[in-house]
């Protein structure tokens, strides 16, 4: 017998925070403390998986814990697009925990144990900000996401950490503080309630450059999605371990930027606001120019990491992209890719850290010849590259289609135009780095000549060939994905 | 009880000046301590009783001697100043036991028991402030809390406390004077001192004396501003509470300034605001324009600040342009988030002088430079500091956040985007002040002159974590908090012409 659904949602959210209290008590006991965070991975995957049939179902579970003021409450409901991001980041923080041990170990990493303890609260804020169901709810989890990656990204404590740890508080909070709050507030005088609402709750409270404006205010507000120029904060985060750029700046802390912009398109604005005249027309150009800017950027960067980071930036556009064209087939694009670039680049990510582990090279300059010193990696590497281009047999392939299509539809040739352009400066610099790794020679050895294989720790391999397979895996699976999305419009 | 009961009022505020007469003649602090102890928590059972009756059965009227007003005394108690008085009392009572170890570290044996008997007169002066319906009888109730506050600050352990009780003393003396002036032409015009009396004669008579009414008018906000520390009459304010004994400073700052606002509320809406059109003068602009300034270089004063005391002083100033700032926007949700910020404010500011206080009992400093990896030996008051901390600057599920968020849509409902811009623009300088505070305790090492720190005794603990879990309550339960200032704030612009 399966728990009610509204057991389950508490628990999704509970299970992390629960987590992050026990974890500290096995400071001294490692192993002791590795297990309790993968069990509390493995409770929250089962908690949020035992929420996907009933959201199937068409049942929306919620539960309300306190009304902070008249209207406005503390309160959570499951919805598709929610469910789906749940699903994405609580599924791979199991595999993400597993490789955190071994990259967190053979490095031999200081404050293991708030890096644990963080990371959970992470999760937890992340499931907050999935199943938010109101804009309080979603700004409350939305910060305290910000403020329990903090130390994370500063947890090397050097002065380069610090620097980029401040760059990354202010931007994130100084964005949600100044343009997302008086968005909300805005939504809220507007429109008396800040719900979320199938078909949205703004339209015609609203003169259309008034929800343009709210629209810009929402867009830079939420730092998390990186609309440039305000996407600084995420290249210099990359100083962190390299488990949370894999897992909270290529999937949970992004992600909940744009899938914050994607529930606030369909929930507080509605897609038919949003896509009238002269409302959302600019940003669609804007997140068109993003996605080729940052894919530019990215060419010139010569650190993975830095490359990697960029190359988020220009996927976080797609997603944006997508919610401001503003049609079902457009959003549902917009879901599609938020699973399927995390599945994608969190591989790059875990391949970069697999590298680092076993051999210590961060440029990619040094990578030549790394292939066949870690042909499994750099497999994978090659698979997630595929993936995240957008070619066939792999998953990338089906959210690139629908929003390519759903730009044709709505006539915005510039945005096919920048989907393509960017498919093929992906190619560039992600197949560049494949080409080095196996067709160049390592260094100080002769063309030909026989290497040893050294491959980082099967605690590194095995979650990296996970995803890369699960990469390969979704291009079979668009029905299923879109069975969920589509149960978005099934209530308007 | 049913004797006691009708005298409710009287004895919120007899109860500590008998007190503090007594204590006058102990010797001992400790002594000292249990009395003030005990009689500081009989005030917050007063005031709630007092609330109460208010809340459920309407305005209070007790006639001090049997006196009808307006020639006796009238203690008036409704929603706002009930509101205050559970304010002021649950924040000394909840505090309280913290002084103990705190003051006997920080001011020398032979004095501590003058230190109670202050703070009890102090006390009562501020709780008869916020009571009485008597314009006058504010005045000397005024005097008492001012005179024993000089008194306070000058018991600091560093001699610069005395300069700075000097400059308060100076500054205070005059906010004391203007307020007096203008009490004495309201006077000279409706011959009547009973609050109420004084707003029912006023409105009539308005025409022919309008000059001296708004002469009144000014002399009173000027005398209570210097009071309330507004920008840019709050130069007394960063002395006085940086050299302070970090306890007082605690108390000073979570209901003196509060008080002091009270009563600008009270002249502004009730006297003035009740007998004529308040939107003809220019007050409410003159607010909104002096607590925007406050906001930004009070705070921006703040981030540059090495001194941890001097630099929450600031901070203080800053905040307080939050609560004029409602009351300059004179509208339902404005002025709601305005009083809201009293408690909230009160209870955060609490929780980080508190927090400061403990650092000095611990480290004989509070410079932020000798601060540095403070967070792993003293990890609960630095956690204290920093949910207190991150509620000043408004997060969300922090107190901070509701009373932002009423002003925020105050300042939205007359479509001053701009001002919503500059509220919350204004917290990203808290945002800085905060964090680096919090950088440097947390992200560093600890150095080897920290070796022996550790958090504080419970008694000490205890009201500090308390003020800080109250922090975060208020961000998710606002019944008590918003719920009444709303109701207190509805009353007031009814009340408006």
């Amino acid at each position: 017998m399966t728990p009610a659904p509204d057991i389950l949602l508490l628990s999704a959210i509970l299970v992390p925070f629960l987590g992050a209290l026990i974890i500290p008590l096995f400071h001294r006991r490692p192993n002791l403390r590795e297990a309790v965070t993968i069990i509390t991975a493995l409770a929250l995957g089962a908690s949020v998986l035992g929420l996907l049939a009933p959201t199937l179902a068409g049942l929306r579970p919620r539960v309300q814990i306190i009304e902070v003021l008249p209207g406005l409450a503390l309160a959570f409901e499951v919805e598709p697009l929610g469910m789906l991001f749940a699903l994405v980041a609580s599924l791979l923080w199991v595999v993400n925990s597993i490789y955190s041990i071994g990259y967190m170990r053979s490095n031999e990493e200081p404050r293991q144990t708030g890096y644990y303890v963080c990371f959970a609260i992470a999760l937890g804020s992340t499931m907050g900000v999935a199943f938010a169901k109101n804009l309080f709810t979603l700004f409350l989890f939305y910060e305290v996401l910000t403020i329990s990656t903090y130390p994370l990204v500063t947890h090397h404590r050097d002065a380069e950490a610090m620097r980029a740890g401040r760059l990354y508080l202010i931007m994130l909070l100084g964005a949600s503080l100044v343009l997302f709050l008086p968005a909300i507030v805005a939504t809220w005088v507007l429109a008396g309630t800040v719900d979320f609402v199938s078909g949205g709750v703004l339209g015609g409270k609203a003169s259309g450059p008034l929800i343009a404006l709210l629209l810009g205010l929402y867009l830079f507000g939420v730092g998390k999605a990186a609309v440039m120029p305000l996407h600084f904060w995420l290249p210099a985060a990359m100083v962190a371990p390299t488990p949370v750029s894999a897992l909270l700046h290529a999937v949970a802390v992004v992600k909940a930027g744009v899938f914050t912009i994607a529930k606030l398109a369909f929930y507080t604005f509605g897609l038919d606001t949003l896509s009238a005249p002269g409302v959302s027309g600019w940003a669609v150009y804007l997140a068109s120019a993003c996605i080729v800017a940052a894919s530019l950027i990215a060419l010139t960067r010569g650190n993975l990491k830095a490359r990697l980071a960029y190359s988020t930036v220009s996927q976080l556009a797609y997603v944006v992209l997508g919610a401001v064209i503003a049609s079902p087939l457009a959003l549902s694009g917009s879901g599609m890719h938020i699973v399927m670039h995390a599945f994608g680049k969190i591989t790059l990510f875990f391949c970069a850290g697999a590298i680092y582990v076993a051999h210590h090279k961060t440029e990619i300059a040094e990578l030549d010849g790394i292939g066949r010193l870690m042909p499994v990696t750099m497999l994978a590497f090659f698979v997630a590259s595929l993936s995240i281009i957008g070619l066939p047999p792999l998953g990338g392939t089906w959210s690139k289609w629908m929003l390519a299509l759903a730009a044709v539809d709505r006539g915005y040739m510039v945005a096919v135009a920048a989907l393509m352009l960017s498919s093929l400066l992906n190619v560039f610099y992600l197949l560049s780095i494949v080409a080095r790794a196996f067709f160049l020679p390592p260094a100080g050895a002769a063309a030909g000549a026989p290497v040893k294989i050294a491959e980082a720790p099967l605690a590194c391999l095995i979650p990296l060939s996970l995803t890369a397979l699960a990469s390969a895996a979704l291009f079979f699976i668009p029905d299923r994905i879109e069975a969920l999305l589509l149960r978005l419009f099934a209530g308007s | 009880m049913r004797a006691v009961w009708p005298h409710l009022p009287a004895l919120q505020v007899v109860i500590p000046l008998l007190g503090a007469a007594v204590v006058a003649f102990m010797r001992r602090g400790a002594h000292a301590f249990a009395l003030a102890l005990t009689l500081t928590w009989a005030m917050p059972v007063i005031a709630i009783a007092l609330l109460w009756q208010t809340l459920t059965g309407g305005p209070i009227s007790y006639h001090l001697g049997g006196w009808e007003p307006p020639w006796g005394i009238e203690y008036r108690i409704d929603a706002l100043n009930g509101f205050v008085l559970v304010l002021v009392s649950a924040v000394s009572a909840v505090m309280m036991p913290y002084a103990h170890r705190s003051i006997a570290r920080e001011v020398e044996e032979r004095k501590q028991a003058w230190f109670y008997c202050m703070y009890l007169l102090c006390l009562c002066g501020l709780l008869g402030i916020t009571i009485t319906g008597d314009a006058f009888n504010a005045f000397v109730f005024l005097e008492i809390s001012s005179l024993s506050t000089y008194v306070l600050i000058a018991l600091g352990h560093d001699r610069r406390a005395l300069l700075a009780a000097f400059q308060y003393l100076i500054m205070g003396t005059i906010g004391a004077t203007f307020y007096v002036i203008g009490v004495g032409l309201l006077y000279l015009m409706t011959g009547s001192l009973n609050l109420a009396d004084m707003a029912a004669r006023l409105g009539p008579m308005w025409d022919e004396n309008a000059r001296t009414a708004i002469a009144a008018l000014a002399f009173i906000t000027v005398g209570v501003s210097l009071k309330l520390a507004l920008f840019p009459l709050h130069v007394w304010l960063p002395n006085a509470y940086a050299y302070a004994p970090s306890w007082a400073t605690a108390f000073l700052s979570a209901t003196a300034t509060k008080v002091a606002v009270y009563l600008l509320v009270r002249y502004v809406f009730s006297v003035f605001g009740a007998a004529l059109d308040i939107g003809a003068l220019p007050i409410t602009e003159i607010i909104i324009a002096l607590s925007l300034a406050a906001m930004f270089i009070a705070s921006f004063i703040a981030v540059f600040e090495t001194h941890l005391k001097r630099m929450l002083a600031y901070s203080s100033v800053g905040q307080i342009g939050y609560i004029t700032l409602g009351i300059g926007l004179a509208n339902q949700s404005g002025l709601t988030g305005g009083l809201v910020h009293l408690v909230n404010h009160a209870v955060m500011k609490a929780a980080l002088f508190l927090a400061a206080g403990a650092v000095f009992y611990r480290i004989g400093t509070v410079r932020l430079e000798q601060l540095a990896g403070l967070g792993r030996r003293m990890p609960l008051t630095v956690a204290a500091f920093a949910v207190a901390g991150f509620g000043l600057v408004g997060a969300p599920g922090t107190a901070g956040f509701i009373s932002k968020w009423y002003l925020a849509v105050g300042a939205l409902e007359p479509g001053w985007w701009w001002l919503v811009f500059l509220i919350v623009g204004s917290s990203l300088l808290a945002l800085v002040y905060v964090g680096r505070v919090l950088e440097v305790t947390c992200l560093r090492e600890p150095g080897p002159e920290l070796a022996k720190a550790s958090d504080p005794p419970l008694a000490m603990l205890a009201p500090l974590l308390l003020f800080a879990a109250a922090t975060v309550y208020f961000g998710f339960d606002t019944e008590w908090t918003a719920g009444i200032a709303g109701t207190a704030a509805k009353a007031l612009l009814a009340g408006l012409r």
